[in-house]
């Protein structure tokens, strides 16, 4: 077989989703660093969200069992910090997702320095902004439990990094 | 590039976070409230991550693998600073001694982010960003209750006072600290000791609570030498227990 384009190597990973969040998938998250294909052997290096996610292993199992489903036999997984991941590298459709899924989606560009700069989330099911920041920490190292006082729920956030 | 000064560093550093990671553990399911729980709870899994990102370090300089290095040396080989292998005891002790080595570990990765050693300021561009949420936190409770109520103010003025000693006992220096800083791998610890102290000096400023005059505050060392508190080599056989009864297990 011919050697898979980057694009269509790139639409194949598309298919791997997060694993605690299935409507998002690997490659809107920003975690794919770099595709090169060489010899016929695939490279795909990637990098955590953050340093100690237990989901790592899971998402390179996917990764690997998805590009094989394919066809491609010989793929190699790199974990790299050469291009930190940050929660800028989520693409537009990627924050869609996440608000659909029900988690307010990292503002752009913050850069906070005190408390109060996360304590405007916007609500993901009704938008509003009146919101109150609960705990930084939320159940996994990426998101933030916060409260609408508009629609009286509680949501979370996927942290600015 | 001289690799025994890295390996040096790179072990105390790693060691500070196993070994802090796995008592702040010791609160999941004991947290003084829920948001509490979580919270030291995902501070352990950050820090044990960061562990382990750092010992992989080790191993691709030659050194062990990581399950090795952290679960199957005893105490004297260990490289932590005492501060972060003290028993949890009350919450006000868990919480000074999470602000002060946090505030001085977030210092310590923004320096290392411009190190010499590419590796490792790769790593710690990385590792300074998430540990802004543990500084955070930490900066939060203690501006909070460091002038709450007469308790919370007291309880805190007493573990402030008690851990100082050992706090200063992070900033032990390496037998290869001249070098460190000449290569530019690390500025090193008397610089990271200043900043340490202007910015907690910054936080308590907000608060009732006192710093005593640095002069009179005597730094209990060792912990970078290998020379512990009894309190360490238990902690490492409970971490250890399961790798001893069998080196095969996966989980």
């Amino acid at each position: 077989m011919n050697s898979p384009s980057i694009a269509q190597l790139y639409i194949w990973l598309d298919e791997v989703t997060d694993p605690e969040i299935p409507v998002l998938s690997l490659v809107d998250l920003g975690v794919i660093t770099a595709v090169t294909v060489e010899n016929g052997k695939v490279n795909v290096e990637m990098t955590p969200t953050f340093v100690g996610c237990p989901a790592l292993e899971v998402m390179k199992q996917e990764i690997e069992s998805t590009l094989r489903k394919h066809g491609i036999a010989d793929v190699e997984i790199t974990v790299s910090f050469r291009e930190p991941w940050s929660s800028e590298k989520i693409s537009a459709r990627g924050k869609e997702a996440l608000k659909k899924f029900g988690i307010s989606p990292p503002p752009a560009g913050t850069v906070f320095t005190d408390l109060e700069l996360l304590d405007h989330a916007v609500c993901p099911r009704c938008s509003g902004t009146r919101t109150e920041i609960k705990n930084v920490f939320g159940p996994t190292l990426c998101r933030s439990i916060h409260y609408c006082l508009e629609c009286r729920e509680a949501f979370e956030q996927f942290k600015p990094l | 590039m001289n690799d025994r000064l890295i390996i040096e560093l790179l072990y105390k550093i790693a060691d500070d976070q196993l070994i802090l990671g796995h008592r702040n553990s010791e609160w999941t399911g004991f947290g003084p409230l829920l948001e509490e729980d979580i919270a030291f709870s995902s501070m352990a899994q950050d820090k044990i991550g960061q562990s382990l990102a750092l010992y992989q370090m080790l191993n691709q300089l030659g050194e062990q693998p990581p399950d090795k290095i952290a679960f199957l040396r005893n105490a004297n080989q260990f490289h932590n600073c005492i501060l972060t292998e003290l028993p949890n005891g009350e919450y006000d002790f868990s919480l000074i001694r999470h602000f002060l080595f946090d505030t001085a570990e977030q210092i310590r990765f923004e320096m290392l982010s411009h190190s010499t050693y590419q590796p490792l300021a790769e790593l710690s561009r990385k590792i300074k960003g998430e540990l802004r949420y543990h500084t955070l936190h930490a900066n939060t409770w203690i501006k909070q209750l460091g002038k709450a109520t007469e308790e919370s103010i007291m309880r805190l003025q007493h573990s402030l006072d008690f851990s100082l000693p050992y706090a200063l006992g992070i900033f032990e220096e390496s037998p290869f600290e001249a070098e460190l800083v000449e290569s530019g791998i690390f500025g090193g610890e008397k610089v990271l000791k200043e900043k340490w102290k202007e910015k907690i000096g910054e936080i308590l400023q907000q608060t009732t609570l006192r710093l005593p005059e640095w002069t009179k505050v005597h730094p209990i060392v060792g912990g970078r030498m290998g020379s512990h508190s009894e309190h360490l080599q238990p902690l490492l056989d409970e971490m250890s227990e399961v790798i001893r009864i069998d080196p095969t297990a996966e989980w």
